[in-house]
């Protein structure tokens, strides 16, 4: 048990607990939900194993979709999204990604920024489309898909800056 | 032999994403099939004791409005029961069995969505109370839903507001039966369909349970009709129905037991054509 299991353990709770308790019943205009939960994968240490951090993210959705009864949506959501992260990663770090020692949860740049609206924008369009599930409501979807990530974007930027770790 | 193995190890990450892509849609898609088909739900001891949490806090703030309603409602039972015509005489029996058909189960929300095109409540009551799947739930005000799965102490609504529900309702002065469905764009207005177009229907007319099925007894409020337009496909009225009910406000709901319903719906499975 090293100390980086136990701060992702941790962080996985509580971002679960959060999103349960507080994001899933805010509502804002009668049905925008914001989903910070999925921070939990962005913020995820970047050089690790990768199947770990897809079950991980499998059971971090499947959860979420226990509380609201969606099936499988936030499943399928977060584990395409843990999937494609390293190449999110190559998109807005450049290619020698690996080598630097990428941190999240710092100071807000063009590169973070990048990174952490891409990631919710595929989230959320792979989630609104899995959830409406009818070419019907296509434009329904990308209107929720686009509403939501930018009420997604500015609480995980808040709750980044909010748990930013101390500098030494 | 050595070769399929070195295919696994080597492509291990991806086959895993695969395995776990291919779970999650399944449960998507079975979830969106049919009715009752969810595997997972949020009726269980887990979602059900952490929804109670939750609840306990967030009813304190809506229960002067809670607590209004309640009076409300007894006001009206209280009218009827004073308005009786012999109040000394015992409750209406069933003639022939000699005993109330029809049960009421009150109960509380413990959780609400009404922002998805597949809405779904839990209750903090389940099997253990008498509750079952495919019984109807109701407010004071109008209807809410149909039960879909129980565990022993909870249970989950598929509500009105739902594309896959679809519940047997009539236009209360002309006796036009229908069918509710909705159609996921606002949460307070469902769509009564299939109304002949002989059936005179006009804005502000009250839409009722039809009580063709065992779920609803007849003439439980819905909704009034706010718009009227034919549909274009099959020339039938389609009507826009605004609910009595606030789907985005509810706390105290009532469970109707049917006892006969098994009965009837043993019945007309043994008297269906086999397919």
């Amino acid at each position: 048990m090293n100390s980086a299991l136990i701060l992702n353990l941790i962080r996985f709770i509580l971002l679960l607990a959060a999103q349960i308790v507080i994001f899933n019943n805010i509502d804002l205009f009668g049905y925008i939900n914001p989903y910070p939960y999925i921070l939990f994968i962005l913020l995820y240490p970047v050089n690790t194993n990768r199947a770990r951090l897809l079950i991980a993210s499998f059971l971090l959705g499947l959860t979420v979709d226990l509380f609201s009864n969606s099936g499988g949506v936030h499943a399928a959501a977060c584990l395409i999204l843990a999937y494609v992260r390293p190449s999110f990663f190559k998109f807005s770090f450049g290619l020698s990604y690996e080598y630097q020692t990428i941190k999240i949860n710092d100071r807000l740049s063009p590169e973070r920024f990048t990174f952490i609206l891409i990631s919710i924008l595929t989230h959320h369009l792979i989630l609104f489309l899995l959830e409406l599930f009818k070419f019907t409501f296509i434009l329904d979807a990308l209107l929720r898909t686009i509403v939501t990530t930018l009420f997604t974007l500015l609480v995980s930027i808040l709750i980044i800056y909010l748990f930013k770790p101390k500098k030494k | 032999m050595q070769q399929i193995f070195n295919f696994i190890f080597k492509n291990s990450t991806r086959l895993l994403f695969l395995l776990l892509l291919i779970t999650s849609l399944v449960l998507t898609i079975q979830s969106h099939s049919y009715h009752r088909s969810q595997v997972v739900n949020s009726a269980n001891i887990v979602t059900g004791s952490v929804y109670e949490q939750v609840n306990e806090v967030k009813t304190y703030f809506s229960l002067k409005e809670q607590n209004d309603k309640l009076a409300q409602e007894n006001a009206r039972l209280r009218k009827i029961l004073f308005n009786k015509k012999d109040s000394t005489s015992t409750l209406e029996k069933d003639s022939v069995k000699g005993y109330d058909k029809i049960n009421v189960i009150q109960t509380k929300v413990i959780n609400n969505t009404y922002n998805t095109s597949e809405n779904y409540l839990t209750i903090n009551s389940g099997s253990l109370q008498g509750i079952k799947a495919d019984m109807g739930v109701v407010n004071s005000q109008g209807i809410v839903g149909i039960i879909e799965k129980t565990s022993p102490r909870y249970a989950t609504i598929l509500s009105v507001l739902n594309i896959k529900s679809k519940i047997n309702a009539k236009v209360k002065r002309s006796n036009h039966f229908g069918s509710l469905t909705w159609n996921a764009k606002n949460a307070g207005y469902v769509q009564l369909t299939e109304i002949p177009r002989l059936a005179s229907v006009k804005k502000g007319d009250t839409i009722v349970t039809g009580g063709r099925s065992t779920i609803f007894p007849e003439n439980i409020p819905i909704g009034i009709i706010d718009k009227i337009y034919t549909d274009s496909e099959t020339n039938y009225f389609t009507l826009d129905v605004r609910l009595f009910n606030d789907m985005t406000n509810l706390n105290h709901v009532y469970v109707i037991t049917n006892k006969e319903s098994d009965e009837i719906n043993k019945l007309e499975a043994e008297t269906k054509p086999q397919q």
